[in-house]
């Protein structure tokens, strides 16, 4: 009788139905955890944490005071502990908490983090006049304020310095900006303007047509832009001097009194004094510096602005690149090549080339297109700067080119099916009304196709952005010096080198100088990858959606 | 209603028409058959046909399904070519010209020698683009041309009065029956002088078959027009004259009225009465 019902619950189908739930819901519950992790780990390293003060006892050593934020907390045994050397009794509890703290300080310390045993912290306290600094160099400061100065005179002093402090923090951001847009902006455009100056100079000189005149022309405009980067050299002594101009005293947990210059301090916040509404403010304004922003501080520090924009711009140009070539083959494939044993045979070369690994592609697209293909661009278009590579050395095109190259397969395959979908009957309708071929083809089949080539594109968006490996060899760096678009012509700076969120993470995650400092980062920059490619992805499925509606197919 | 005339049942006289006597041998040729036969590599498709195609008439192709009827009107207009491997021996002259000579614009003859499928097959377009398509083709692009062309093809095929109002809509929204009338009218547009219709009602409700039926009837002044159809009682109502194939062979042609009342093959009559087919 049980074997019975057993049998008939097998054949009615249930478990069937059971395993594939599951498998539906143990990936659904990968995906939000895996989001979750990194969403929880990397959101919550913008949050302005409260500052603890406490006295650090260990046995057997002085005193000290430590302020800081508690990073995390783990339980140790206590063999852990006693082999690391710590003084822990030999009777004591099997587990121990073990606390990370970040102490900032760097200058002071030596390093920003530090552990401690728990049950020595003694003493903890909140102190509301507790003040967090974020500096551009040598990492935070926790503290107290002691006083600001102008020009080494002291202008506030206890309550008051806070405010003044405030205000004074507004002034230098002000110069900051302006700071920043003569260095980068002007002073770069004139870079370019002389760059470009000794560039034509050589190229004459290699034609041959190098005349007094020319020269001469050329000196003019040389000595015009130098004079401008005199009067911008002048104004930017000037304002640096304004920029230093004013200083704070601050004092640590223990006592020790450190002069830190404005100009060095990026904000000052006082987290203990805080409620939680002025903190969402200021994590709000966090997270946009963070996304916003130049990294600084080896990228521990700081926003990556420059790899969000490398990464959706490179992955933007391949995908300019990528369509029309793969719907191309995709055409000529399923359209006019004979279908027989050969067509069969590039097709399965296709998909086999969709398998390929990343890497090999980035070893393709360094021995092919970075030294073969661009440095015979350089000898034909730019001898003038040879021997510095201009397209011949990894950039911004190469690496579109490779992850193009990497992508296309899928493209093709999508698109061929798009093609192979269009009914028959729609095509014949076409050439019975005395359309040829081609005429067919571009009116009626590609434009029902388009939906089909979206989705190939989504495909080969989705596998490109994510592709870190071959990138490193064909154009990605840990730090790039300026954006590959900017107002000099010719405005899409198609050599240059460019950051990519990908390889931020592997470059702050593992190449950094400070592990502990950088490990929210991370998180941050995985999640913002993620939604990074997710918003190409459904800028682009929203795109296909809009076609669909307008081709949807005949109901057949 | 609309068309008060056109809603009792479908009989000869639903209509309108008056019987006349014809006789093929006094018609105007209008497509030439001296003897054609096609294979689909291997296999043979028709089998040395012969045939001459009145001029402004209606000629209906009959026959038990795979016997070569749709074969033969698809070379009319050269449709075949589309099929891997098929290959046509003998010649198809289109007033006086051999359409498979080497050197013939195939687009032209399509332009000239229309084609209705089995399916309404209109394009994922508007209305109004659907109807102008072989126009635009041929680089026809002044809008008030297009826009003459639009009503009157759209009259001709009896689908003005419902759509006039949503010409810019899409073509996918109408009914079967409106969406094979839009496929006539968008095959009239570009002028063509015979009108092939491949099984045309195959695919429609019976109200829709009768208003295809009597715009085949009304079309027929104007253009020279071959039917393909599974449906007998079709052919009787709106064809002239009608040919009989079997096995890639045509068995018997001539006028409607005497294949069907009067056949001459054994053949012929086993299929009209149902004994076969």
């Amino acid at each position: 009788m049980k074997k019975d019902s057993l049998k008939s619950w097998f054949k009615s189908g249930a478990p069937g139905v059971w395993i594939s739930g599951g498998a539906v819901s143990i990936a659904v519950i990968m995906t939000i955890g895996l989001l979750s992790v990194i969403a929880v780990r990397g959101l919550a390293h913008f949050w302005p944490a409260d500052l603890i003060q406490a006295s650090y006892n260990v046995p057997g050593q002085a005193n000290h005071i430590v302020i800081g934020e508690v990073v995390q907390k783990e339980e140790v045994p206590l063999a852990r502990l006693k082999g690391a050397g710590l003084p822990v009794p030999d009777n004591g509890p099997e587990f121990m908490t073990r606390e990370l703290i970040k102490v900032g300080n760097r200058d002071l310390n030596g390093s920003d983090f530090t552990w401690v045993v728990g049950d020595w912290l003694v003493d903890q306290q909140k102190p509301v006049d507790l003040i967090a600094l974020e500096r551009r160099e040598w990492g935070n400061f926790y503290g107290y304020l002691v006083s600001v100065k102008e020009n080494g005179k002291v202008v506030a002093e206890g309550q008051a310095a806070w405010n003044e402090l405030q205000a004074r923090l507004k002034r230098a951001a002000g110069l900051a900006g302006e700071l920043q847009k003569l260095e980068k902006k002007d002073i770069g455009a004139i870079n370019h303007g002389l760059e470009r100056l000794r560039l034509q100079a050589r190229k004459l000189e290699l034609q041959g047509k190098l005349t007094p005149v020319a020269q001469a022309d050329m000196d003019a405009e040389r000595a015009e832009l130098n004079n401008r980067y005199k009067a911008i050299e002048d104004r930017l002594g000037k304002l640096h001097q304004d920029f230093s101009r004013d200083s704070l005293v601050a004092r640590d947990g223990n006592g020790r009194e450190v002069e830190i210059n404005l100009d060095k301090v990026v904000h000052a916040y006082q987290p203990n004094a805080m409620n939680n509404f002025t903190k969402l403010g200021t994590y709000f304004a966090k997270v946009w510096e963070f996304l916003s922003d130049d990294p600084r501080e080896a990228n521990t520090e700081g926003g990556i602005f420059p790899a969000i924009f490398g990464t959706v711009m490179m992955t933007l140009i391949m995908a300019v690149i990528v369509t029309p070539f793969g719907v191309l083959a995709a055409v000529y494939l399923r359209e006019y090549a004979r279908q027989g044993p050969v067509t069969r045979l590039i097709r399965i070369a296709v998909n086999n080339l969709a398998g390929v690994p990343a890497i090999v592609y980035g070893v393709f697209g360094l021995g092919f297109f970075v030294y073969v293909l661009g440095g015979s661009l350089d000898h034909l278009f730019f001898p003038e700067a040879l021997p510095a590579p201009t397209l011949g050395t990894p950039g911004l095109l190469w690496a579109s080119l490779t992850l193009a190259l990497l992508a296309v397969p899928v493209v093709i395959v999508a698109t061929e099916e798009g093609l192979a979908r269009i009914p028959r009957t729609v095509r014949e309708g076409s050439l019975a009304l005395g359309a040829t071929k081609a005429e067919t083809l571009w009116k009626i089949v590609l434009p029902m196709a388009s939906p089909a080539m979206m989705t190939g594109m989504i495909l080969a968006v989705a596998r490109a952005a994510g592709e870190v490996a071959p990138l490193m060899l064909v154009g990605v760096v840990k730090l790039a010096p300026s954006l590959p678009v900017d107002g000099n012509y010719p405005y899409l700076h198609l050599d240059q080198k460019i950051m990519h969120l990908g390889f931020h993470i592997y470059d702050v995650g593992f190449q950094s100088p400070n592990v502990e400092a950088a490990r929210p980062l991370v998180y941050a920059t995985a999640l913002l990858l993620v939604m990074v490619i997710a918003t190409l992805n459904l800028s682009a499925v929203w795109i296909r959606n809009h076609l669909r509606e307008k081709y949807k197919a005949l109901d057949s | 209603m609309q068309h008060e005339s056109h809603t009792h049942g479908i009989d000869m006289s639903a209509l309108g028409r008056t019987k006349q006597s014809l006789q093929l041998a006094d018609e105007t040729v209008a497509i030439e058959v001296p003897g054609l036969s096609l294979f689909y590599g291997e296999k043979q498709a028709l089998f040395d046909v012969s045939l001459n195609i009145p001029k402004q008439r209606v000629t209906a192709f009959i026959g038990p399904s795979g016997c070569g009827k749709s074969t033969l009107l698809r070379t009319f207009n050269r449709m075949n070519d589309l099929v891997d491997g098929c290959r046509v021996e003998g010649a198809i002259n289109l007033d006086g010209n051999n359409i498979y000579r080497k050197g013939e614009d195939v687009a032209e003859l399509r332009r000239r020698v229309g084609m209705v499928f089995q399916k309404p097959n209109p394009f994922p377009k508007t209305i109004y683009e659907n109807v102008v398509y072989g126009l635009r083709i041929q680089g026809i692009n002044k809008k008030r041309v297009l826009d003459e062309a639009v009503e009157w093809a759209l009259k001709g095929a009896a689908l003005w009065e419902e759509v006039k109002d949503r010409l810019h809509d899409s073509a996918l929204g109408l009914s079967g029956g409106q969406q094979q009338r839009l496929v006539i009218a968008r095959t009239i547009a570009v002028e063509p002088e015979v009108l092939l219709l491949d099984e045309p009602c195959s695919a429609l409700d019976p109200i829709s078959t009768l208003k295809v039926e009597e715009l085949i009837y009304e079309l027929k002044s104007k253009y020279t027009i071959v039917i393909v159809t599974h449906n007998m009682q079709q052919a009787a109502r709106v064809s002239d004259y009608t040919a009989f194939m079997y096995m890639g062979k045509l068995v018997e042609y001539g006028d409607t009225d005497t294949l069907f009342t009067n056949p001459a093959k054994k053949q012929t009559e086993d299929y009209i009465t149902g004994r076969y087919g």
